[in-house]
């Protein structure tokens, strides 16, 4: 088995090799290629210019449905799309174990070449380190990004308005249970597979048709339930949800069942939360191939509150997640 | 045909229509305390009509001084503890077991016997908490373990029993119920018949299942018992629930078990309302196989589990609700529990 080695962080000629063979030829762009220390990105035409970053520390690092170096596009991909702002280039930095299998990174690599490709995006400058064995967890990726927002577009947490509708463009939870399966906290037989994926291209989508949406959220760590919380703090509305319109597999059903998890605080990594008025809707589920649906609406409050009409016509409140159901999950 | 939502409509309006008198119902299971929280029962019911929890919750009724017994096996050296998940952020004297990389969770009581196999140099101690429905599964678990001659496993066990809490609160002067919706997952072992004792107590049961559906059959049904001035224990769950029950699993369950005497949280002791393993099986019993130093632990001050677990207090009656004790801080098991009557208040309401 070929590992990395102290040898493959240390700038000299097996860096150089490693970053060549198993990298450029991968992800090459026109710009990544010429290694220098800044990646010069020219006629940027934009008033407005959205910048994020994220790490991964994922475990396993390959799970059912992908792996960090999917995760690690997506993720930054779509927190740059929550903001209305067009992706337009990635940093992307490793910090590697001394001792990680070669082969394992290679595919990890070729995932991020792949996924780069469907978003549509390019890696344009990155950063390669590795620690000595015991100081890490086989990998860990920040990637950073930047992208443009258009003049007609005003997308934030903040602008979700009375009569808003609230949509969800899929299934929700199952990032959460499919990286649960994958570390055998749950052992009966079940297949699911992570949702991760790039959302960035629907979302343009809309926008070059302008179409008029108020906020959009990822609902990662901490679920539905969580990223709703900050746009009803934020927006300052009240959002009732109608769970009998709640998307959820029924793989995921039957897990929460038996673990007790509630679905709604369940981890997503390829679903956004949108809100906007009611004339827009039917074009956001249709820009997500009919997979998206209504599942509550926001009224102005000056008590923000999150709600659930049940399915049997009760309402109740929807708590806030205060203690985690599983550590590290994205 | 009727949808459940339409029938739950229909029910609704029922018992709007039957309700005169007011009337305390206890749901005496913690499956249906979360149930009832997250369809959002309460909201759909007539002001006559109060929903009480009870001492249904397996973790929120074990003692202080029990939890403190974990901890210390957990302390002690080569022992690995295997338990359910509810049970490692119960807080004792500032610890739990959530402390300790020796402390294993458990779906199943058998993945501890695997556990035993693997780890032949550790002692593996099994908490067993639980009710009718998961003691039967101890019982074979220790069966297993004798029949395969494992030496390395032992069970801590902490079980109950319902009939005797359930007796307890009835009989109290300060608790005025007029009607049980009685655990459905418990009748599934012990029958019907097991709880028609209540009657005794001129109080009504209906054995309920745990969709929005079921648990307003049951209110409908025992509202109309009470208008009606009737007195009986209906069985409404009768795709799982029969009238003798599963008579294997009860008897496995007495062949292993014994009745004994048992500290509940916050009530104190009840005769006869817990189960110790019966002689023959002794080797099994880690009460009995470690000495294990335990004085009585007194429950935290101001914690009012035991109050709340006899539907004599709910939970933003206690000082600490909210205040100090949260879902991220636990005072009291009822907190902690996926199925405390606590945590389903903080959640839901």
């Amino acid at each position: 088995m070929h590992t990395i080695t102290l040898n493959h962080g240390l700038g000299g000629k097996q860096m150089h090799e490693f970053i060549k063979n198993s990298i450029m030829t991968k992800l090459q762009n026109g710009i990544l290629e010429k290694m220098d220390d800044s990646a010069i990105l020219k006629n940027l035409k934009t008033n407005r210019l959205a910048l994020t970053t994220d790490s991964y520390v994922v475990s396993p690092l390959i799970f059912p449905g992908g792996d960090i170096g999917r995760l690690c596009v997506c993720g930054t991909v779509n927190d740059l799309t929550t903001s209305g702002a067009k992706p337009h280039a990635l940093t992307l930095s490793f910090i590697i174990e001394e001792g990680m299998d070669l082969s394992v990174l290679d595919t990890i690599i070729d995932s991020i070449a792949q996924t780069a490709q469907e978003a549509q995006i390019q890696i344009v400058t990155g950063d390669t380190k590795v620690v000595e064995k015991g100081k890490g967890d086989k990998l860990f990726i920040n990637t950073s990004g930047i992208g443009f927002i258009e003049d007609h577009v005003d997308i934030s947490t903040y602008h979700t308005k009375d009569d808003d509708d609230i949509l969800i463009t899929g299934p929700i939870g199952n990032h959460e249970i499919a990286m649960m399966k994958a570390r055998n906290l749950i052992d009966f037989d079940l297949t699911i597979e992570s949702d991760v994926r790039p959302l960035n291209l629907p979302i343009e989508n809309l926008l070059k048709q302008k179409v008029l949406l108020h906020s959009i959220k990822d609902p990662t760590r901490g679920g539905l339930a969580s990223a709703l919380y900050e746009i009803v703090e934020h927006s300052q509305v009240e959002i009732t949800l109608f769970e009998k319109d709640i998307p959820i597999d029924n793989v995921v059903k039957s897990v929460c069942a038996l673990v007790g998890f509630d679905p709604l605080y369940l981890a997503n990594e390829g679903k956004f939360i949108i809100t906007c008025p009611k004339k827009s809707s039917q074009d956001v589920i249709k820009a997500f191939g009919g997979v998206a649906q209504i599942i509550g609406k926001a009224k102005k409050s000056n008590h923000p509150k999150l709600l659930m009409q049940t399915e049997s016509g009760g309402i109740r409140k929807i708590g806030m997640l205060e203690t985690m159901q599983l550590p590290r999950i994205c | 045909m009727l949808s459940d939502y339409e029938k739950i409509q229909i029910l609704r309006d029922k018992i709007h229509q039957l309700s005169r008198t007011e009337v305390s119902f206890m749901e005496v299971c913690g499956t249906h305390t979360m149930s009832v929280a997250k369809h959002a029962i309460k909201s759909m019911l007539p002001k006559t009509i109060n929903i009480v929890s009870g001492p249904g919750c397996p973790v929120c009724v074990t003692s202080q001084t029990d939890i403190e017994m974990s901890l210390i096996l957990a302390r002690s050296e080569n022992k690995i503890i295997c338990t359910f998940g509810d049970m490692i952020k119960v807080p004792s004297r500032q610890d739990s077991l959530s402390n300790y990389k020796n402390v294993k969770i458990i779906y199943s009581p058998l993945d501890a016997l695997k556990i035993a196999h693997e780890n032949p140099k550790q002692e593996i101690i099994l908490l067993g908490i639980g009710f009718e429905t998961t003691t039967p599964l101890i019982a074979v678990t220790i069966k297993t373990a004798k029949q395969e001659g494992i030496k390395n496993f032992s069970v801590l066990s902490m079980h109950k029993t319902v009939p005797s809490a359930l007796q307890l609160i009835l009989s109290s002067p300060d608790i005025a119920l007029h009607g049980l919706i009685l655990p459905g997952h418990v009748s599934a072992i012990t029958g019907r018949k097991y709880f028609d004792f209540i009657k005794d107590y001129h109080t009504s049961g209906v054995v309920a299942g745990f969709e929005a559906l079921d648990i307003m059959e049951c209110i409908y049904l025992l509202t109309k018992l009470v208008e009606e001035n009737q007195v009986e224990v209906i069985n409404n769950y009768k795709r799982i629930v029969s009238e003798e029950g599963n008579q294997i699993a009860m008897q496995l369950l007495y062949e292993v078990f014994e009745d004994s005497n048992c500290q509940w949280r916050g009530i104190g002791e009840i005769p006869k309302s817990g189960l110790k393993i019966r002689e023959p099986f002794q080797t099994y019993d880690a009460k009995i196989k470690f000495d294990i130093p335990i004085e009585n632990i007194p429950e935290p001050k101001h914690c009012r589990c035991g109050e709340i677990l006899m539907a004599k207090k709910s939970p933003p009656d206690c000082l600490l609700f909210k205040n100090t004790c949260t879902p991220l801080n636990p005072i009291g098991p009822c907190m902690v529990s996926s199925e405390g009557t606590c945590a389903a208040y903080y959640k839901y309401l």
